[in-house]
């Protein structure tokens, strides 16, 4: 009843927007290309949603993203822990990354569409690279975060380096990790857009840009929703296993 | 528990960086024998932390020998438990899961184990719980609990209850004279209680500080259990106290 509640609270300013703008469609006041009602909309979600040609670009969608993030974040998780654990590696790797990363995505995207044609390769690659930073530099500044204190016990237990890792560095990084993990799925989920937008043929972000071309307004306004409802569900998600993997924090919550 | 061994520090001496205004600590000699109680008590900056670094392990920038049952133990190991200021548990572990530590509670060795690690330091009931859900009394106990569990030959503790409000310390000084008839390891605790001293051990270090040096060893061969009003227990608190105000000769005049 209490999470009820709180849900309430949260909806009241979208509902509020819902039902301002219908009543701006009835009255004519809003056009209808640009701005179909959005009783029209769901109208149009509803007969895609039974043709099934949304489910078949989303699940196109969803794959795409999930094997780029896999990519990327693996990587990024594997060598933000390197980069953490070892000066070495660091001074090695660090740099080139730092420099990397103030490329603007978007404007290698021709360079990604020249090298890997317009097939699947380079849209993952591209969701791979977004999807690489944010793991990588959270998880080195988690890494880099544990207290130093917690290593002297270690010593004294005798941990080996395995477990150096495994029971004191992840651990104690996975705060860190975890902030890194939705911000490579919020970016992973943009790049995806970038990447069909640019040029697909299929996919929501085709979804998208195929019914623009012939002035479907209402089935672009359900491809935007459903890229806000997957990426928000994959948010919650990830929060989800923060509350269930952090339980042990003691920060101040509000 | 493995067999105890004799703790001897040989000619422990450190320096920060051959400057003789930093001269931590200036040829130490001490030797424990197995199952003994022995505080090292002394003004801050006598250097007794560092000391008792330098015996687990923490600390390797010195000269001199450490030697744990007759062989050289320079490096830290599971022979020599440590007992921080504070606790140092893991916050993302359970009590059970601290106590147990690099191993599996999967193991019923160690389930065994850990289960009677928690009973000797009576946290039954609280094995479940998280470091944060735990007062600071508890959260030691927990530490001392994690430390036994690697049947440790000599137990570090450096300043262990320094933290702790006066009734949760005198309870704890009790537990930790408890865990030790239970337990006999040897144990080392570094305090600035004289007090805590006195009630705890069965010789007093007396240290001083500038370079920190050992100033005169304090037998105490009162029964256990203590009592703190007892005569006998005044008389070896002023005996320490004296010890610690007495002034060393000095080395040159004083210039003023």
């Amino acid at each position: 009843m209490k999470q009820l509640g709180k849900w309430w609270k949260g909806a009241v300013i979208p509902v509020s927007v819902l039902l301002l703008w219908q009543w701006a469609s009835w009255s004519g006041a809003a056009d209808p290309k640009l701005f179909p009602a959005p009783s029209s909309i769901f109208g149009d979600l509803y007969t895609m949603l039974l043709s099934g040609e949304l489910f078949y670009h989303i699940r196109i969608s969803v794959v795409r993203a999930a094997l780029g993030f896999l990519l990327g974040g693996s990587l990024g998780l594997l060598i933000g822990l390197l980069v953490g654990m070892y000066v070495k590696v660091e001074e090695l790797v660090d740099p080139t990354v730092q420099m990397l990363r103030t490329v603007p995505l978007l404007s290698i995207t021709p360079l990604f569409i020249l090298w890997f044609g317009f097939g699947e390769l380079s849209k993952v690659l591209l969701i791979a690279m977004g999807a690489f930073f944010p793991l990588y530099v959270n998880t080195f500044l988690g890494v880099r975060g544990v207290d130093k204190k917690l290593f002297d016990v270690a010593r004294v237990l005798e941990f080996s380096r395995y477990k150096q890792v495994t029971k004191l560095m992840l651990p104690a990084a996975l705060p860190n990790v975890l902030l890194g993990l939705r911000l490579s799925l919020s970016i992973a989920w943009l790049c995806l857009v970038v990447a069909e937008l640019m040029g697909a043929d299929s996919g929501v972000g085709y979804l998208i840009q195929d019914a623009r071309s012939y002035v479907r307004t209402g089935a672009v306004f359900v491809g935007i929703f459903v890229f806000a409802a997957v990426g928000k569900l994959a948010d919650s998600a990830v929060r989800l296993l923060e509350r269930r993997l952090l339980k042990w924090q003691d920060n101040y919550r509000g | 528990m493995s067999g105890s061994g004799k703790l001897e520090l040989i000619a422990v001496d450190k320096s920060f960086r051959a400057e003789k205004q930093n001269h931590v600590l200036a040829d130490i000699h001490l030797s424990l024998s197995p199952g003994e109680f022995v505080t090292i008590i002394g003004p801050s900056g006598c250097g007794k932390s560092t000391l008792l670094k330098i015996i687990a392990g923490l600390d390797a920038d010195y000269e001199g020998a450490v030697l744990l049952g007759g062989v050289d133990a320079g490096k830290p190991s599971r022979d020599k438990g440590f007992i921080f200021q504070e606790h140092r548990l893991f916050p993302w572990l359970t009590v059970e899961r601290n106590i147990a530590a690099n191993q599996s509670l999967r193991n019923k060795e160690v389930r065994g184990q850990v289960d009677a690690m928690i009973k000797l330091v009576r946290l039954e009931g609280f094995e479940k719980a998280y470091p944060k859900e735990l007062s600071g009394g508890m959260s030691q106990r927990v530490a001392i609990a994690r430390a036994l569990m690697q049947s440790p030959q000599v137990l570090l503790l450096d300043e262990p209850f320094g933290a702790l409000d006066a009734f949760t310390r005198t309870h704890m000084q009790e537990a930790l004279l408890d865990i030790w008839r239970n337990n006999r390891a040897t144990m080392l605790l570094v305090t600035h209680d004289i007090d805590e001293a006195v009630f705890l051990s069965e010789r007093i270090v007396v240290m001083d500080a500038r370079p920190g040096r050992i100033k005169q060893i304090v037998r105490n061969d009162l029964p256990y259990p203590r009592t703190r009003h007892s005569p006998g227990f005044q008389e070896l608190r002023s005996q320490v106290m004296r010890a610690l105000e007495k002034q060393e000769e000095p080395e040159e005049n004083w210039v003023i």
